[in-house]
């Protein structure tokens, strides 16, 4: 992820800057917008011989549906049965959270479906999710809710119980269903999202279509090296296709026979449900398109200009490619077609939230892996339109139960604790999350046909989404993860299961100790050269390192040096930082950011924890760093920062705007004399409220980087990040 | 080798060619020292060469000495010693201690190589106190028949400034000594600032004696290029944050540390330079800009 801004090769515009690229080719645009409409009316023919291989592509790790009857009630139970503990403990894990009265609350509505993602209203879908599960799954119903309602029963009891099992037994159905069945439960929440599904009965009414397009899904696979190519080929196409289809809808409003016509004339018994399995994307965006049906018109004209832009781009690009290919040796048909998409760069979605196609994806992916998508809060100051702003009044289990399934109950209490702001600060929050996955490992089961090393790896996507949802990971949780796949891809074969858990959680535990706690004293051991007799030491918020250091220079030397503790609204960390440093006797003075100027004459040296260092030698930090290294450089004091290796990252940040964090704005809300100033600035429509998490100092102002490697001036972060890659 | 015999042959070495640097000679001593070695294992011969560096960076206070010391360590053991007969360990390790000795010797006339063509005819040098290196750099410019002249600053206490007019009108170059004081006013009239350095650390300062750290500072008041020529073996893995960072032992001649006399009487005989105010550093490694400086000691020390 960090990966897709490296280097100043691929500066990262802010998605708003990029999108007024847009209209700077209007003249591409124009030709390529008339024959867009075209290809759909003049499809049909084409268009049935391309559509059974469109499912082909969209479950690649479901690569084998055709699976012969036997295993897979087989996988079913296994699934069901590992999970099955875990959903009961989900619900000790949600109350020990904190969060227990939302996680039932919502139990009902979100245990109908752990694939309902709607409003809790209607008791049709909870219906309808019941009604399924006999169907489906049936005789794997009773594994699943019969441990867990003797687990559940001595905790709590009440509505959550009943609902819960029968959510469970959905759950399972659902399960199986998405196991054998590919992605129909996908297509089922999509129909249901869009509210057009009367009468559709979405696992069945797809089991049947599904089933039968496998065998053509499959056909390409045997076909040889040339069938990815192939399917990515047609993929593309079909992609375009779908575009155009959904720009006709929205251009005709409401459901289209002709699309229905269009694209299933085998199955014309059912026009409609025939019709839904191509419509998800256009129902994926069907909220967006569903809130601003007729004021939209001229955005989804200009929308629909840009797509078909791009889309004459992108088709130009392919024959360009297809020529490349053709033209380059042909014993490499495969690597012509990768190579163009490792060089383009991609922007992590957490930094184009103005970019309506970006989102779409994303609540595309979060949808496929059945995490709950948190809705952003307030307005934003226009500058940082593209970052997400979320309240940490409605944390997202509130809104939805998330699938104990799915998400690890240790995983959904950690992400609570980040998005409340309960653990906090980079070095803990990568040690909770890899203490997290360690207790995620252990309680690991590979199911039947499946690889350890590959199917785990899936297994941690969908709760690095949730943590993601939950709170943007930190650059240290960012290489952690980045490590902990590598380690888990990278297990040999040979290994039993047991085995490799224990080896994981061996690494995992070298990992803490090696990068973090280790890394710490190092760097306190390296900083305790840098205090002298006599030094008064100006520290900012509350840093874990930078707390420890002076802790054990105190400790080691006893002598006198001062720390001028420097804070700021509204997180008030400093005085955490006072605590711990007052309680071991260390000489302190507090004062606020505002006072720093007045302070750093006295100073004779400044002491920053960092949250992350990039590439460029910038120091990303909690806001108000750069504000101290800047005083600090007009003052001639030293600027040291404490930073282990691991929180190096490679990427390129020249300011604070492109990426950041927007923490909640209402914690900018003051209480004076007992009335909240700023309380009511969401209704104000000129008043918008920043509240940001980090800033980036650039590398000038710093003198020198403490790391578990020594002393190095913060431009060679580079080179560490090399010789690091080199090791590993 | 006892500790006396190293230290006599160090001296020696001095004595015998004045033109060889401290470090140098350091080298020199310390591979005879480990050809001597009498020890059972590596890590013992590692430690007894600590102690040799150490003894000698006593005998020579300046920075060199000891980091030459240091590279020298660092780059007959950086390479795989998995040899289960340790006298053969011991001739790798010799070797590659006679290649480094051969790399170090030649690094001057590689450096003179590279930094001869900035200077331009008619370019009026100003230097600062007594340094091999740039004499041969000027040298070179001279055999590349290139005319100029040099201001050279007197350098007190020891009047290391003088020494180098006489080595520069050997040479035929017009040279003016200056006083310490005339920087600022000099400064003006001169095209850059050539210097050498007797330690280059991790932040990509430099080490030199006193007074180089205030032509650095005129030079960047003015848009003058202030250039460092250094060998890399100069390079030391030190950090100083400003001049009270540096520590002691480099700042004070070792006969005088040894009488344990109050330092705050005493002048100190090197000051540091910031990175920021170098705008190239000649090493026999390359053109670095300072912060490279820290690129190659972590190639060399990670």
């Amino acid at each position: 992820m960090e990966k897709c801004m490296a280097r100043p090769s691929a500066p990262p515009l802010p998605a708003s800057r990029r999108r007024h690229l847009g209209p700077a080719l209007p003249a591409m645009a124009r030709p390529a917008a008339p024959p867009a409409p075209g290809p759909p009316r003049s499809a049909p023919p084409g268009a049935v011989a391309l559509h059974p291989p469109r499912f082909a592509p969209l479950r690649p790790p479901r690569g084998r549906p055709a699976l012969p009857g036997p295993p897979r009630p087989e996988r079913c139970r296994g699934r069901a049965r590992q999970r099955a503990p875990g959903v009961a403990r989900d619900r000790r894990g949600g109350a020990a959270g904190g969060t227990g009265n939302g996680r039932r609350g919502t139990g009902p509505a979100g245990g109908a479906a752990g694939g309902t993602r709607e409003r809790p209203a209607g008791t049709g879908p909870a219906g309808r999710g019941r009604g399924r599960d006999p169907g489906t799954a049936g005789p794997h119903r009773g594994d699943v809710t019969a441990p867990r309602g003797g687990a559940a029963r001595p905790r709590s009891r009440g509505a959550a119980g009943p609902a819960g099992g029968a959510a469970g037994g959905a759950r399972a159905a659902w399960r199986s269903g998405r196991v054998s069945a590919g992605p129909a439960p996908v297509h089922g929440d999509r129909l249901r999202d869009t509210g057009t599904g009367p009468g559709t009965r979405p696992g069945r009414a797809h089991a049947p279509i599904i089933l039968g397009g496998n065998p053509e899904g499959a056909a390409p696979v045997p076909a040889g090296p040339q069938a990815p190519e192939l399917s990515r080929e047609e993929k593309l196409q079909l992609r375009k296709e779908k575009k155009q289809q959904k720009k006709k809808k929205r251009s005709e409003k409401g459901p289209s026979t002709e699309s229905a016509e269009l694209c299933a004339p085998p199955e014309a018994g059912q026009p409609r449900a025939a019709a839904q399995p191509t419509s998800p994307p256009a129902s994926a965006d069907g909220p967006g398109d569903s809130e601003k049906p007729a004021g939209g018109k001229s955005k989804a004209e200009l929308r629909a200009e840009r797509r078909a832009k791009q889309e004459a781009e992108r088709a130009q690009k392919q024959a360009r490619k297809a020529e490349l290919s053709q033209a380059a040796t042909t014993a490499k048909p495969r690597q012509s077609p990768t190579e163009p998409q490792s060089l383009v760069k991609r922007l992590p979605e957490h930094v184009q939230v103005d970019d309506p196609a970006a989102q779409r994806k994303l609540a595309k992916k979060l949808e496929r892996q059945q995490v709950p998508l948190r809705q952003d809060y307030g307005t934003k100051v226009n500058l940082f339109s593209h970052l997400h702003q979320y309240s940490r009044k409605k944390p997202l289990t509130q809104q939805m139960s998330i699938p104990s399934t799915v998400i690890h109950p240790a995983v959904v209490r950690l992400g609570l604790q980040y998005s409340q702001g309960i653990i906090n600060g980079s070095n803990a929050r990568c040690i909770a999350l890899l203490e997290v996955f360690k207790q995620l490992i252990r309680d690991y089961t590979t199911p039947p046909n499946e690889e350890l090393s590959r199917d785990l790896v899936a297994k941690l996507k969908p709760h690095i989404s949730f943590l993601n949802q939950c709170r943007p990971l930190s650059a240290s949780m960012g290489n952690a993860i980045k490590f902990l796949k590598k380690e888990i891809s990278c297990l040999p074969d040979t290994l039993r299961e047991d085995e490799a858990k224990e080896k994981l959680q061996d690494v995992i535990d070298k990992y803490l100790r090696e990068k973090i706690v280790l890394a710490a004293e190092a760097i306190s051991r390296s900083a305790f050269e840098k205090i002298n007799d006599h030094d008064v030491i100006l520290v900012y918020g509350c840093s874990s390192l930078v707390n420890r250091t002076l802790c054990d220079a105190h400790a080691k030397k006893g002598h006198a040096f001062r720390v001028i503790v420097v804070d700021s609204r509204p997180r008030l960390e400093g005085r955490e930082t006072l605590r711990r440093l007052v309680r071991r006797g260390i000489h302190c003075t507090y004062v606020m950011i505002n006072a720093i100027s007045y302070v750093l004459p006295e100073v004779s040296k400044v002491l920053l924890g960092a949250h992350a260092l990039l590439a460029n030698g910038s120091v990303m930090s909690r806001v108000g760093t750069s504000q101290i290294a800047l005083v600090s450089k007009a003052y001639n004091v030293p600027v040291l920062v404490c930073c282990e290796t691991y929180k190096f990252c490679e990427r390129v940040q020249t300011d604070s705007f492109v990426s950041n964090e927007l923490d909640d704005p209402d914690d900018l809300i003051v209480l004076r004399k007992g009335q909240a100033q700023l309380g009511g600035w969401a209704e104000n429509k000129s008043l918008r409220l920043l509240n940001l998490v980090y800033d980036v100092t650039p590398p000038d102002l710093v003198d020198l980087v403490i790391t578990d490697l020594g002393m190095i001036p913060c431009t060679s972060v580079p080179v560490v990040l090399r010789v690091k890659n080199v090791d590993q | 080798m006892s500790t006396e015999d190293l230290i006599e042959t160090f001296r020696a070495q001095l004595r015998d060619d004045p033109d060889v640097a401290s470090a140098v000679a350091a080298i020199r001593a310390l591979l005879g020292f480990l050809r001597q070695d009498r020890g059972e294992t590596i890590q013992g011969l590692r430690n007894s060469l600590r102690d040799a560096i150490d003894t000698l960076s006593r005998v020579d206070s300046s920075v060199a000495v000891s980091s030459g010391g240091e590279l020298f360590l660092r780059f007959i053991s950086l390479t795989s010693l998995e040899y289960s007969d340790y006298s053969k360990c011991k001739e790798i390790m010799i070797e590659r201690g006679e290649i480094f000795l051969t790399k170090v010797s030649l690094s001057r006339n590689k450096i003179a190589k590279l930094c001869h063509p900035f200077i331009r005819d008619g370019a009026r040098i100003l230097t600062h106190a007594y340094s091999r290196v740039v004499l041969r750099v000027l040298e070179a410019a001279v055999e590349s028949k290139k005319r100029f002249s040099v201001f050279v600053t007197e350098s007190q206490p020891d009047e290391a400034g003088q020494k180098m007019a006489k080595a520069l009108r050997k040479l035929n170059i017009p040279v003016t000594v200056i006083l310490d004081a005339a920087v600022g006013y000099i400064m003006e009239k001169v095209d850059l600032v050539l210097v050498g350095a007797e330690g280059v650390v991790e932040s990509g300062g430099i080490i030199n004696k006193i007074g180089t750290n205030q032509i650095a500072v005129c030079a960047k008041a003015q848009n003058k290029p202030f250039y460092v020529v250094a060998e890399s073996f100069k390079f030391v893995r030190l950090f100083p944050l400003n001049q009270q960072d540096v520590p002691d032992r480099f700042k004070y001649k070792a006969d005088t540390l040894k009488t344990g006399q109050n330092l705050t009487e005493e002048h100190p005989w090197i000051d540091y330079t910031s990175p920021s105010l170098i705008t190239l550093l000649f090493t026999d490694l390359g053109v670095l800009t300072p912060s490279a400086v820290s690129d190659e000691l972590i190639k060399l020390y990670l």
